[in-house]
C-alpha cells in the first residue's frame, strides 16, 4: 500500500474513523448535538476527500476494491444522501425518547457498507459491503423501540434480508465453483451466450439477492411494511443509500457498452423491470398512507432505472445514474417534508394529515408539490430530465416494449401523486396559517433539496458531463 | 429576446400577484391584468412592426431568440414568432384579459394563488406557441397542465377533483407518447446525419421510412388529438369544461384546445407530410364524426356549460377537417375557426359564468324568459349563440365556410356530411337562445343586468367576432405565409388535391 492507495481510500478511511470517533464521543459523554455534528463533519470530510482522491484514479486497492471516476460519482451521491439523512434525523430524534446517539453510528456504518458495494470488484468485498449495510439497517429500522410497527418491520427485514443474503452467497459460490474466480467480472462472463448452466443459475441467485435490496418485483414484498414501520429518516436512507449502492454495483458489472443487454439475463431483467413498473404503480393506487404510496412508487422507480440499464449503449449507464441522482434528491425531499410535519408522537403518514396543508403551511406544501411533481416526472423538475434521459436511452436502442410500459405505468403513477396533491390543496375547515416554528437543520436540507431539484431539472449540463465521462471509462 | 420576456412577464406577474394578494386582493388582480396587457401590447407592436414585409416571405420568423441550453442533447432555448404564432398569441392575451376580468368577482377565495395559476397557464401556452425546439415544446406543453389542474381542482364546481384528475391523466399519457416520438425522431435524425438536435427547423427534413414516419406521426397526433379533442379521445373535455371555474373554461376552450390544432399545423403536417397524406382520409372522417357527434350531443344537454363544451367538440371537428383537407383554403379556414371559436366559445362560457353567478344554476330548464329581466345580457347571449351556430357575418361562419370550401376539393361526400353538422348547430344554437333567454319567465327571475365590467368583457368579444366575420383579411394575411411554409413541406399532399 503506497500513498496513492491511501489517497484513494481516504473517503472510506475517513468514514470508518468518523464512526470510531463518534463511538468514543458517546462513551465519554452522551450528547446528541455533538454526535450529530461529528457525523455530519465526517461525511463532509469524506466528501471533500473525494476531490483529493479523484486526482489519482483509476486505482485498484488490492484485488477487492476499485476506485475509478464511476465509484467517485456514486460515493459522492451516497455521501450527499447520507448527509441529508443526518440533517433530517436530528430533529426527528430530538422529539423521541430514545438513546439517540447510536443512530448516527449505524447511519455511518451503513453508508460505509454502501460505499464498499459501489467500489467493490470482488465477491468478498461485495458480501462485506452488503452485510455491513444490512446489519446496520436491521437495527436502524427497529430503532424506535417504543413503536411496535418499527420492531415488526425490523424483524421482517431481518428475516428476509438474511435469507436473501444467503441465496446471494449460494449464487456466488456456484459462479466460483464453475469459473474458479471471485472477480465480479464473472457476471459479465455469465452474460455470454456460451455460459454454462451453473454460471447462469449462479447469476440468477445473485440477482435474487440484488433484487431484494433494490425491492423490485417479485422481491418487493417487504417494501411497504418496512417503509411504513421504519422511522422516516431511515425510510429515506433505505430508499437512497441502500438501493443506490446496490444499483451502482449491478450497473457497473452488468452494463454492456455497445449494445442492449440480451440473452437470458436480459430477458429476466426485462420481465423484472416491466413487472416492477406496473406492480409498483398499480398497488400504490389504493393506498391511504403516504409512506406506503412512496414505498410502492419506489418499486416502480427502480423499474424505470432498470430500463436505462437494460438499454445499455453509450446512454444507458449515464441515464440510469442521472435518474438515480434525480430520484435521490426528490425522495429525500419528500421524506424531508414528512419528517418536518411529523410530531413527537406520530408521523405524518396518512393522506388525511395532508388535507388542506397548502392553506395551513404554504411553503412546506409547495416544496412537497415540487417533490411529487418530480416523482411524477413533470417538466422543470429533476424527475422529468431523469425520465427524459431514460426514454432517450431506451429509444436509442429501440426497446419499445419497455418504453411503452414506462409511459403507461408512469401515467398510472401520476394518479396517486395527484391524489396526494388534491388532498393538499383541498379546502379544509382549519385554514388558519399555522405558526409552528420549523426545525432548522431539516429546513435547510429541504430548501437545498428543492433548489437541487430545480437545478437538476433546468441545468443538467455539469452533472451530466461528469456522469458521461465517468461511465465512459467503465469496465 | 422580446419573446423570452413575454413568457417571463407572465411568470413574474404570477408570482407578484400571489405575493401581493395576502395583503390586497384587488392589487393582485390589477397586477395580473397589467402583465397580460403588457404582453398584448408587445405582441401587437411585433405585428405592426412586421405587417409591411410579412407577405414578402423572405424571412421566415419576425423575430427569434436562440440560446444554448443542454448542448449534449442539442437542446436549445429557441423561440421564434411568425404569423401563425402571432395570431395565436393575440388570441391568448385577449382571452387572458377576459379571463381575469370575468373572475374579478367570481373568485373571492385565494385570489392570489388563482391568478398565479392563471398566468402560469398563459405562460405555458405562450411557450407552446413560440417554441421552435421540440424538447422545449414538450416542456411548455406539460407546463400548462399543472396550473390548469390546480385551477380546476381548487376553484372548480362540484366534481372538480374527478374532472381535474381525468384531464391531467389524459393529457399526460398522450404527452408521454409524444415525448417518446420526439426523442425517437431526434435519434433517427442523429442516425441519418450524425447531429443530435431537437431543433424544429433541422428536424424538418429528416428522411424517414414510411412506416416509421407513420408511427412517429401517431405519437404526435395522439397528444394533439387529446387536446383538440378528437372524437373517441374527447371524454375529458365535457367534465373539465363543466367543472372548471369560468376563467378556467375560457382558457381551456379558447386556448388549450387551440394548442392541439396548432401542434397539428406546426408539427404534424411539416414533419410527416407523407404520413399525414396517407392518413388524411381517416383524419377527415374522424373530423366529420366529431362534428356530428359533438353537435348531436350538444342538443341533448341540459347543463349550459356542458352544452357549450360539446359544441367545442363539434367545432374542433371542423378544424381537424380543415387541417387534413390538404389545401391552403381549408387550412386558413381552420385557423380562422380556431380564433373565432376561441372568442365565441369563450364568450359563451363567460355568459354561463355570469348566469351562474346570478342564478346559482347551470340548468337550462331553470332558465327561460331572461330577456324580460336582463335584456342586454340576453341580447349578448343571442349574438354568441348565433356566432356558434355559424351565422354569416360572424367569425365562425367564415372559418366553417372556408373549411368546407377547401374540404370539398378533397372529398365531396365527407364535406356533404359535414355540412349536416351546421344543421345540428342550428338546433343547439336556437335551443340555447330559445329556452334560456326567450319565452315566458316561469321562475320569475328578477336579476341585475350587465354591469360596466361585464360590458367591457363581452363588448370587445362581440366586436372581434364581427370583425372576423366581415373583414378576416388581416388575419388571413398574417397567417398565410406560415401556412404556406407548413403545407409546402406537404408537396405530395397538394399535388394529389390538384389532380
Amino acid at each position: 500500500m503506497n500513498s496513492a492507495h491511501l489517497a484513494v481510500a481516504s473517503p472510506l478511511l475517513l468514514m470508518s474513523a468518523t464512526t470510531v470517533i463518534a463511538m468514543l464521543a458517546i462513551a465519554i459523554q452522551r450528547n446528541h448535538l455533538v454526535v450529530a455534528a461529528i457525523s455530519l463533519i465526517g461525511v463532509g470530510a469524506s466528501l471533500l476527500s473525494l476531490l483529493f482522491a479523484a486526482s489519482d484514479i483509476p486505482q485498484q486497492l488490492t484485488s477487492l476494491l476499485i476506485f475509478d471516476p464511476y465509484s467517485v460519482i456514486y460515493v459522492a451521491l451516497l455521501l450527499c444522501a447520507a448527509a441529508f439523512v443526518i440533517l433530517l434525523s436530528y430533529n426527528y430524534l430530538k422529539q423521541r425518547h430514545e438513546h439517540r446517539e447510536e443512530f448516527y453510528l449505524l447511519i455511518l456504518l451503513a453508508t460505509t457498507g454502501s460505499m464498499v458495494l459501489v467500489s467493490s470488484r470482488h465477491f468478498m468485498s461485495l458480501f462485506l459491503g452488503l452485510e455491513l449495510l444490512s446489519i446496520s439497517l436491521y437495527a436502524l429500522i427497529a430503532y424506535i423501540r417504543s413503536e411496535t410497527v418499527s420492531i415488526e418491520a425490523g424483524i421482517k427485514y431481518l428475516v428476509l434480508a438474511a435469507s436473501s443474503s444467503s441465496v446471494l452467497l449460494f449464487g456466488l459460490a456456484l459462479i466460483y465453483a464453475e469459473s474458479g474466480s471471485m472477480d465480479l467480472s464473472q457476471f459479465a462472463a455469465a452474460l455470454n451466450h456460451a455460459a454454462t448452466f451453473p454460471l447462469v443459475a449462479g447469476l440468477m441467485l445473485v440477482l435474487t439477492g440484488v433484487g431484494f435490496k433494490l425491492a423490485v418485483v417479485p422481491f418487493h414484498l417487504w417494501t411497504p411494511d418496512v417503509y411504513e414501520g421504519a422511522p422516516l429518516p431511515v425510510t429515506a436512507f433505505i430508499a437512497t443509500v441502500s438501493k443506490g449502492g446496490m444499483f451502482a454495483l449491478i450497473l457497473r458489472w452488468l452494463h454492456p457498452h455497445d449494445a442492449a443487454l440480451s440473452g437470458t439475463l436480459g430477458l429476466v431483467l426485462s420481465i423484472i423491470s416491466i413487472a416492477s413498473m406496473l406492480t409498483g404503480n398499480l398497488l400504490a393506487l389504493t393506498q391511504t398512507s403516504v409512506k406506503r404510496i412512496l414505498a410502492y412508487s419506489s418499486i416502480s422507480h427502480m423499474g424505470y432505472a432498470l430500463v436505462a440499464l437494460l438499454a445499455g449503449g453509450t446512454l444507458g449507464a449515464p441515464a440510469a445514474t442521472y435518474y438515480l441522482a434525480a430520484y435521490f434528491a426528490t425522495i429525500l425531499g419528500a421524506f424531508g417534508v414528512m419528517t418536518i410535519l411529523s410530531g413527537s408522537d406520530h408521523e405524518a403518514a396518512s393522506i388525511e394529515d395532508y388535507r388542506g396543508l397548502f392553506w395551513r403551511r404554504p411553503y412546506i406544501a409547495a416544496a412537497f408539490t415540487v417533490m411529487l411533481l418530480s416523482l411524477a416526472g413533470i417538466p422543470l423538475t429533476a424527475g422529468f430530465l431523469g425520465k427524459f434521459y431514460v426514454i432517450a436511452a431506451g429509444a436509442s436502442q429501440s426497446r419499445w416494449v419497455l418504453l411503452f410500459t414506462l409511459v403507461v405505468s408512469s401515467t398510472i403513477g401520476l394518479f396517486y401523486y395527484l391524489r396526494v396533491l388534491a388532498a393538499m390543496y383541498a379546502k379544509s375547515s382549519d385554514t388558519h396559517p399555522s405558526r409552528t416554528t420549523l426545525p432548522l437543520p431539516a429546513t435547510i436540507a429541504l430548501a437545498v433539496l428543492t433548489a437541487l431539484i430545480f437545478v437538476l431539472g433546468l441545468y443538467p449540463t455539469p452533472l451530466w458531463n461528469a456522469i458521461v465521462s465517468a461511465a465512459g471509462k467503465l469496465g | 429576446m422580446v419573446l423570452l420576456i413575454l413568457i417571463l412577464i407572465l411568470m413574474a406577474g404570477g408570482v407578484a400577484s400571489w405575493l401581493v394578494a395576502s395583503s390586497n386582493a384587488t392589487a393582485a388582480r390589477w397586477i395580473a391584468l397589467l402583465s397580460i396587457c403588457a404582453d398584448f401590447v408587445a405582441t401587437i407592436s411585433v405585428w405592426i412592426a412586421n405587417a409591411g414585409h410579412a407577405t414578402a416571405a423572405s424571412q421566415r420568423w419576425f423575430t427569434e431568440c436562440n440560446f444554448q441550453w443542454i448542448p449534449q442533447f442539442g437542446i436549445r432555448l429557441h423561440l421564434a414568432i411568425d404569423g401563425l404564432s402571432l395570431v395565436m398569441l393575440l388570441l391568448t392575451y385577449f382571452l387572458g384579459i377576459m379571463a381575469i376580468l370575468c373572475s374579478w368577482t367570481e373568485i373571492r377565495e385565494r385570489a392570489g394563488f388563482f391568478h398565479f395559476n392563471l398566468l402560469w397557464v398563459l405562460a405555458g401556452i405562450t411557450g407552446v406557441f413560440l417554441s421552435m425546439d421540440l424538447f422545449l415544446f414538450y416542456l411548455f406543453w406539460e407546463l400548462m397542465l399543472v396550473p390548469m389542474y390546480l385551477l380546476i381542482g381548487i376553484w372548480g364546481h362540484e366534481r372538480r377533483i374527478y374532472a381535474a384528475t381525468k384531464f391531467f391523466l389524459f393529457t399526460q399519457l398522450s404527452g408521454l407518447l409524444m415525448l417518446v416520438a420526439i426523442i425517437s425522431l431526434a435519434i433517427l435524425h442523429q442516425q441519418a446525419t450524425g447531429v443530435l438536435t431537437f431543433d424544429y427547423e433541422q428536424l424538418l427534413g429528416t428522411a424517414l421510412q414510411p412506416n416509421t414516419a407513420l408511427l412517429l406521426m401517431l405519437g404526435f397526433f395522439i397528444a394533439f388529438a387529446v387536446k383538440l379533442p378528437i372524437f373517441p379521445l374527447h371524454t375529458w373535455l365535457p367534465d373539465a369544461h363543466t367543472e372548471a371555474p369560468t376563467a378556467g373554461s375560457v382558457i381551456l376552450a379558447g386556448l388549450l384546445l387551440k394548442t392541439g390544432a396548432y401542434g397539428l399545423i406546426r408539427l404534424v403536417l411539416p414533419l410527416f407530410p407523407d404520413a399525414a397524406h396517407r392518413l388524411a382520409p381517416l383524419m377527415m372522417t374522424i373530423g366529420v364524426i366529431g362534428i356530428l357527434y359533438g353537435a348531436v350531443l350538444a342538443v341533448a344537454q341540459s347543463d349550459l356549460k356542458r352544452l357549450v363544451a360539446y359544441t367545442s367538440v363539434s367545432h374542433m371537428g371542423f378544424v381537424l377537417l380543415g387541417i387534413f383537407a390538404g389545401n391552403e383554403i381549408a387550412l386558413e379556414g381552420a385557423v380562422i375557426q380556431m380564433v373565432s371559436h376561441g372568442i365565441s366559445t369563450g364568450a359563451l362560457f363567460i355568459m354561463a359564468g355570469l348566469l351562474q353567478e346570478r342564478m346559482h344554476t347551470r340548468e337550462i330548464a331553470q332558465m327561460g324568459g331572461l330577456w324580460e329581466t336582463m335584456p342586454s345580457l340576453s341580447g349578448a347571449g343571442l349574438v354568441f349563440a348565433m356566432a356558434s351556430l355559424g351565422l354569416p357575418g360572424l367569425g365562425d361562419f367564415v372559418g366553417e365556410f372556408l373549411v368546407l370550401l377547401g374540404a370539398y376539393r378533397a372529398n365531396v361526400s365527407l364535406t356533404v356530411v359535414a355540412t349536416l353538422g351546421l344543421l345540428a348547430a342550428t338546433l343547439y344554437g336556437l335551443r340555447l337562445g330559445q329556452s334560456a333567454f326567450q319565452g315566458p319567465n316561469p321562475h320569475h327571475w328578477k336579476l341585475p343586468d350587465m354591469s360596466f365590467r361585464e360590458w367591457a368583457i363581452l363588448g370587445p368579444m362581440m366586436i372581434c367576432l364581427l370583425w372576423l366575420g366581415l373583414y378576416p383579411q388581416p388575419v388571413l394575411n398574417a397567417v398565410r405565409p406560415s401556412l404556406a411554409t407548413a403545407s409546402q413541406q406537404a408537396v405530395p399532399l397538394q399535388e394529389v388535391v390538384r389532380r
